[in-house]
């Protein structure tokens, strides 16, 4: 009898909050449209590949071995050639404007050095002021001339180096960073909607003064809590799967591992999320509040969950800081599955983390759902 | 003196679209005021009275029609005419973060009040307002009427000839709000100001020299309030019948043909007439054969229920009260044991004891009042009655538990309303419907049968399918309490239930309160309307978190009656209690 | 019948406005969440790119594998040993550093098959395998950067003391312009400042435009004889200010503490600031003038203004790589225009060519804003 008053007040409070979610279809668009916006343009935003590098050859040589290297450059499908200059001082302008991100640069006698010395010196300029952009055009060079100077040592029947390294990147064969990338938008995207779902009901409810009423129903805290967090979580698992979908089926990044250890990392992640939601909305008064602390929550949460600089190259203090913030799990979870093709066995000491963090979220809202009620 | 009107609407006309829905404001207003005299704009919420006032301080531009202030066009000469006019809008326009003195010397800022001119002001101002030993006080700490004065302040840090004030007596206890009045008698007198004000408080119309009757946008009647109570001559009576409580007499009484209006005042109920009429008539209507019939002297609160009742038409639809109360369980040992026990009840925020050392008890199928300003402490005791706040020290039962501590189902035996109307304002009515009765775990078919109640009974048939916030402010009510009713509950507690109702909506409300206190509900309320207290069994009147006085209302009445005034008013008997408990403190 | 007095004077206009913008500061200070956004969180990101986040990797864990050690594979080794971008693990097996791999103990692992001694001495050469986990790409290709380093120093080491020349025929010398160290933190804090600035100027300023209308505050405002344009002036000219003070704080911070660069005039860093600040107030009170609420007005900057400042901006990642599309999208995000200012300022220096062109757009950008702010704005409630 109870049990059964207990599921009716249980479901009628996720039913409401189902419809007040979902019954406006503005609001139904506003948890589905933005989210796949948002994917779209981070998704191709968020890359530290270098599709098209703008340079500008400076070349003093009109023999062979030179138009063999610019041929080279040319030939790079990354390498865009916007300028051929003919002095030295339009060099300085050039990158100065930031026209070009490099500049190649062969002096006069190089072929001539080439054939006689076995070896030239090639002058290469970049603009540092993105520095990792800068290190990344350097390495796609070095590729370059590394095959240039392969081919020149095989044609000329030379000596090669006693030793040469041979690169293979696993799990990411291409080094595409978009591969890194997407997983990781997944897991900010799913927490910027639980927050936002989460974090504004019970602070909406306290502004429009249902909160009072729903205390006053036979309803206990705990499945106030129950209410409150289901629907939260509940979208977060759809959005999620949504994200899934379009990171595999549009980007096409490709998906090894264990769906379900994937689900049980999201499942453990919404929690978290759910319950830091929850847990800024039993403090907040107004949904203003709310939506300035899931601000404060979530920036520091990205930007500390080795979403775009890894972890490990953090001062020991901030990878300390680190480990109370539930994204930086779930990324490794997500890029284990997707790249690596890991399973619940490589992922338990990422799961339970979440999970710790989630239920102290969640007892501490549901304690504070009690005591702080003016 | 120049009797040109100070401010003058011809065929005003107003309308908004919210959410794709037309609402027509204000629909061809005209009117001339007076200048030095305070002009009342008298009517319910949503009356039109906000957009008159904002059209007349230029801030709107109306859709047709056109108003003029102190000789200028309100909308085309906007410049000028805030330049000139003072104007205090609802929420008194003050920065809570800033400070007293801060907001002063902002507003002396913006009104180019000199610097060397501002000591001599402020002086003025704050012996005016009695707020000098505040002056670094936050705003936002202020009591209510403290910030309406303080906001009154503001307007008046460069003496305007015309002042609006936007209701500014709502949420403000009975003893600011007469100082608000000495200080406006004061203005008009002293400096010649002319005042136009907006009230929901139908009381206050009495003390304007003019007042305009606004409702649905129209404007009713506008004349001196005299003129308008003493078209009732020959129509207010006070009947009483010996034995027989003045409630269930009114509830005999409403609705009878003939009678424009019962209100239970303490030991008699004062009824309206439709035609003037004499004792000997009276007498013939059921439950008066035996009654003492006197005639009293008709207030403005008379005509203006009439005049309503003429123009939207009898609110007929309230049926017996009895009917509402069907279904209801009604114990048969309603014995006299107290359902709500308080007992040395306090309540401490930091070190401010907002509830210091309460104790009453209310009995079975009572209707039990919490009176007092806001601050008083009524909504910290009722929060702690429901169970929604912890108290500091004391006891407290409900239905012999305490609520905060007890199963969750004991929680299933109250009802509960607040004063927000607390909806969810994107379900439908059908859906608070259900929802509330769920919650309450009421059965699918249960649940049905109470929905089908509760849309009958409170005539909320035809509105099932629109949502809750698109309810006109009196609709909200009724389904707030009909929310509240769901599931039969024993004893309700109902938080300000009627603030912003205009009086029709709130006589329905009173008399279904009647229906389930004879049903053997137990009903505990707040108010801050001194006269509804008058519905009340007993009120507790509370000021500074004690209670100041217990006892039947006609009991309070009879204790403040004194040669000055022999027929007090509940407010006079609650200003005389709360000033008689300043005194001993001071004395202590 | 007296004519209103006319006190729209010179005078009395600056009077209201001191008035406002003392008003605002006051504001600033007492409410707790303008602290956090105007104090708390621009320290909070500068204390964070400056120490904390980097996308330099250092003392990169890679498992060395030697099938068959030796002094030819000791030698080798050592060479990775001894520099700071390596914190090397020696695994014995390729087994084992594979599973280091896999559990992420490593990232990469660098293999000396058994023969390698005898191969070294063949005309083709001994191959030196090296495995890079490849998720994290950036990581990965700096990694592998850093091993083909330590791979030519060894190579040239290797011939010297063989008494031979290496033979490399092309001989790349590298500069790096305007951050020869390539620390990512010199172009990382740089950009904060735009961040910083649209968190001041447009997250805060929509909210306290749209809370004055909220609260009803406006409304009084509105009818003392203070024009629209002196309440926008005040609130323009608080929140200048205060953004200011978060631009010179995090050059401050920047130039003092993380040792980046000021290059470029600061007087010009100055001006642009000020422009783009004009731009990010007008969206901010674009935003609240069209929203009126907080809430909205909150999310919609948060959306609209502050996850573009990041992450298509230029400030983390390279526009010149995302596709057409997107680069058209940057188009319209104020900040882009900035950071390019910024980066340049304090790094390359005065180059008109680029602070010319992205002070004009920045320009238009806060002429756009401010002109719908103002038709927004009228000195009325609808």
């Amino acid at each position: 009898m109870t049990g059964n008053a207990t599921l009716i007040r249980l479901l009628a409070l996720i039913h409401k909050e189902f419809l007040a979610l979902l019954k406006d279809p503005r609001s139904r668009l506003v948890l589905i449209v933005p989210p796949v916006i948002q994917l779209l343009v981070f998704g191709y935003a968020a890359t530290f590949d270098l599709k098209d590098i703008p340079y500008a050859l400076y070349s003093e040589d009109r023999g062979a071995a030179a138009r063999d290297l610019v041929a080279a450059f040319d030939g790079a499908p990354a390498f865009r050639r916007v300028a051929t200059l003919h002095a030295e001082g339009e060099i300085a302008p050039l990158v100065d404007r930031r026209d070009v991100l490099m500049v190649v640069h062969i002096g006069p006698r190089f072929s001539a050095d080439l054939q006689s010395r076995g070896s030239a010196p090639v002058q290469v300029i970049v603009d540092g002021r993105n520095s990792n952009t800068a290190l990344i055009a350097l390495n796609y060079v070095r590729a370059i001339v590394e095959q240039y100077d392969r081919d020149w040592i095989a044609s000329h029947g030379l000596q090669a180096p006693p030793a040469r390294l041979e690169t293979r990147a696993w799990f990411n064969p291409n080094l595409e960073s978009r591969w890194f990338f997407i997983p990781g938008i997944l897991g900010m995207l799913t927490l910027v909607v639980t927050m936002l779902v989460t974090a504004l009901t019970v602070a909406r409810e306290r502004e429009q003064g249902t909160f009072d009423q729903l205390l006053v129903t036979p309803l206990r805290p705990g499945e106030i809590l129950l209410g409150k967090a289901l629907p939260g979580f509940l979208i977060g698992m759809i959005q999620g799967t949504v994200i899934l979908l379009i990171a595999t089926l549009w980007f096409k990044v490709p998906l090894l591992g264990s769906l379900p250890a994937l689900y049980a990392g999201l499942a453990l992640f919404l929690l978290s999320g759910v319950g830091a939601g929850l847990l800024i909305s039993s403090l907040a008064v107004t949904q203003q509040q709310g939506l300035l602390g899931a601000f404060l929550f979530m920036v520091p949460a990205v930007i500390l969950s080795g979403f775009a600089t890894p972890i490990a190259n953090m001062p020991p203090l901030v990878q300390n800081i680190t480990l109370i913030d539930p994204l930086r799990y779930f990324l490794v979870i997500l890029r284990k599955v997707f790249l690596e093709g890991a399973g619940f066995d490589v992922l338990t000491s990422q799961l339970w983390p979440m999970a710790v963090i989630g239920g102290v979220a969640l007892l501490l809202s549901g304690w504070l759902f009690r005591h702080r009620l003016y | 003196m120049d009797d040109a009107p100070i401010l003058e609407a011809v065929g005003l006309a107003k309308a908004f679209t919210a959410g794709g829905r037309r609402t027509q404001a204000l629909d061809g207003v005209s009117f001339a005021i007076r200048p030095g005299v305070v002009t009342g704009l008298i009517g319910p919420d949503g009356a039109g009275k906000t957009t008159l006032m904002r059209l007349a301080a230029g801030l709107l531009v109306p859709d047709a029609g056109s108003i003029r202030a102190l000789g200028l066009d309100s909308t085309r000469e906007s410049l000028a005419v805030q330049a000139a006019l003072g104007y205090m809008p609802q929420r008194f326009g003050l920065y809570e973060d800033l400070s007293v003195q801060e907001n002063l010397d902002l507003y002396a800022d913006l009104q180019g009040v000199p610097h060397a001119a501002r000591a001599e002001r402020y002086g003025e101002l704050m012996h005016m307002t009695g707020l000098a030993a505040f002056t670094r006080r936050l705003a936002g700490r202020l009591s209510g009427g403290m910030k309406q004065k303080l906001g009154l302040a503001c307007t008046l840090v460069r003496a305007p000839r015309l002042l609006l004030l936007d209701e500014p007596t709502v949420g403000v206890d009975p003893i600011s709000r007469r100082e608000l009045w000495a200080i406006l008698d004061r203005l008009v007198k002293n400096e010649g100001m002319s005042v136009l004000l907006s009230t929901a408080y139908l009381d206050e119309a009495e003390r304007c020299q003019a007042v305009i009757l606004l409702n649905a946008g129209r404007i009713l009647e506008q004349g001196a309030p005299a003129t308008i109570s003493a078209r009732m001559a020959g129509r207010t009576w006070a009947v009483s019948v010996a034995g027989e409580r003045s409630r269930d007499l009114q509830v005999g009484l409403a609705g009878q043909p003939g009678v424009v209006d019962a209100l239970a005042q303490g030991d008699h109920v004062r009824l309206v007439t439709q035609a003037v009429s004499d004792p000997a008539q009276l007498a013939r209507l059921p439950g008066l054969q035996e009654a003492r019939i006197q005639a009293v002297a008709p207030r403005f609160e008379d005509g203006f229920v009439d005049l309503l009742r003429t123009h939207i038409g009898a609110a007929g639809s309230l049926r017996d009260g009895d009917i509402l109360v069907d279904g209801l369980p009604r114990d048969a040992d309603a014995g006299e044991a107290p359902v709500i026990e308080v007992d040395g009840l306090r309540r401490r925020f930091g070190d401010f004891w907002a509830v210091d050392g309460v104790s009453f008890e209310v009995r079975r199928g009572e209707i039990f009042g919490l009176l007092g300003a806001n601050g008083a402490g009524k909504s910290t005791t009722f929060r702690m009655l429901c169970g929604l706040l912890p108290a500091s020290a004391g006891t407290l039962r409900v239905a012999g538990l305490d609520l905060r501590h007890a199963a969750s189902t004991a929680r299933g035996r109250i009802g509960y309303m607040s004063q927000k109307f607390s909806l969810y304002g994107n379900l439908s009515v059908g859906q608070n419907l259900d929802f509330f009765a769920s919650a309450y775990g009421l059965a699918a078919h249960a649940r049905a049968e109470r929905r089908g109640w509760a849309l009958t009974e409170f005539d909320l048939a035809d509105y099932a399918g629109q949502l809750a916030a698109d309810l006109s402010l009196g609709h909200k009510q009724r389904l707030a309490m009909a929310c509240a009713l769901m599931h039969q509950p024993e004893i309700l507690f109902l938080d300000e239930p009627t603030s912003g109702v205009d009086p029709l909506a709130r006589r329905e409300f009173w008399r279904r309160i009647n229906g389930l206190a004879r049903a053997g509900v137990t009903i505990l309320v707040t108010t801050h309307f001194m006269e509804e207290a008058e519905y009340c069994d007993r009120v507790a009147i509370m000021a500074a978190g004690r209670v100041l006085a217990i006892d039947e209302p006609a009991a309070l009445k009879a204790a403040a009656r004194s040669p000055g005034s022999p027929e007090p008013s509940m407010e006079d008997a609650f200003i005389r209690l709360a000033k008689s408990a300043e005194t001993q403190e001071e004395a202590a | 019948m007296s004519a209103p007095v006319n006190d729209h004077a010179r005078g009395g206009s600056l009077m209201r406005l001191r008035g406002l913008v003392r008003k605002e500061f006051l504001q600033i200070v007492r409410d707790p969440s303008s602290i956090a956004i105007a104090f708390v969180m621009p320290i909070f990101l500068l204390v964070l790119f400056g120490y904390g986040v980097s996308l330099d990797a250092d003392h990169v864990p890679v498992a060395l594998v030697a099938e068959a050690p030796s002094a030819d594979t000791a030698d080798f080794l050592a060479s990775l040993e001894g520099s700071h971008y390596f914190a090397p693990v020696h695994a014995f097996t390729l087994a084992a550093a594979e599973e280091a791999l896999r559990e992420g103990r490593v990232r990469a692992i660098v293999r000396l098959r058994a023969n390698f001694a005898e191969q070294l001495r063949r005309p083709d050469g001994a191959p030196i395998q090296l495995i890079v986990n490849g998720v994290d790409a950036n990581t990965a290709r700096l990694t592998q950067g850093y091993v083909e380093g330590a791979w030519g120093n060894w190579l040239a080491r290797h011939a010297a003391s063989l008494g031979q020349e290496l033979v490399t025929p092309v001989q790349l010398e590298q500069r790096v312009w305007f951050n020869s160290e390539l620390r990512s933190r010199n172009f990382l804090v740089p950009g904060l400042v735009a961040i910083i600035m649209t968190l001041i100027g447009t997250l805060l300023t929509a909210l306290v435009m749209a809370r004055e209308w909220e609260r009803g505050t406006l409304e009084a405002l509105l009818v003392t004889p203070v024009s629209m344009t002196e309440v926008l002036l005040g609130k323009i000219i608080a929140y200048f200010l205060l953004g200011t003070g978060g631009m010179l704080l995090t050059v401050g911070m920047a130039v003092g503490l993380f040792e980046v660069p000021l290059r470029g005039s600061f007087w010009l860093l100055w001006a642009c600031a000020s422009l783009f600040l004009l731009a990010a107030l007008g969206m901010g009170l674009a935003i609240s003038a069209v929203a009126r609420n907080q809430f909205v007005a909150g999310q919609v900057a948060i959306i609209g203004t502050f996850l573009p400042a990041f992450l298509l901006s230029g400030f983390i990642f390279d526009i010149d790589s995302m596709p057409a599309v997107v680069q058209g999208i940057t188009h319209v995000i104020v900040a882009r225009y900035f950071v390019s200012i910024v980066q340049t300022l304090f790094l390359a220096g005065n180059v008109w060519s680029v602070v010319l062109p992205n002070a004009a757009a920045l320009l238009l950008m806060a002429a756009i804003f401010l002109g719908i702010t103002w038709r927004k704005s009228r000195k009325r409630l609808e």
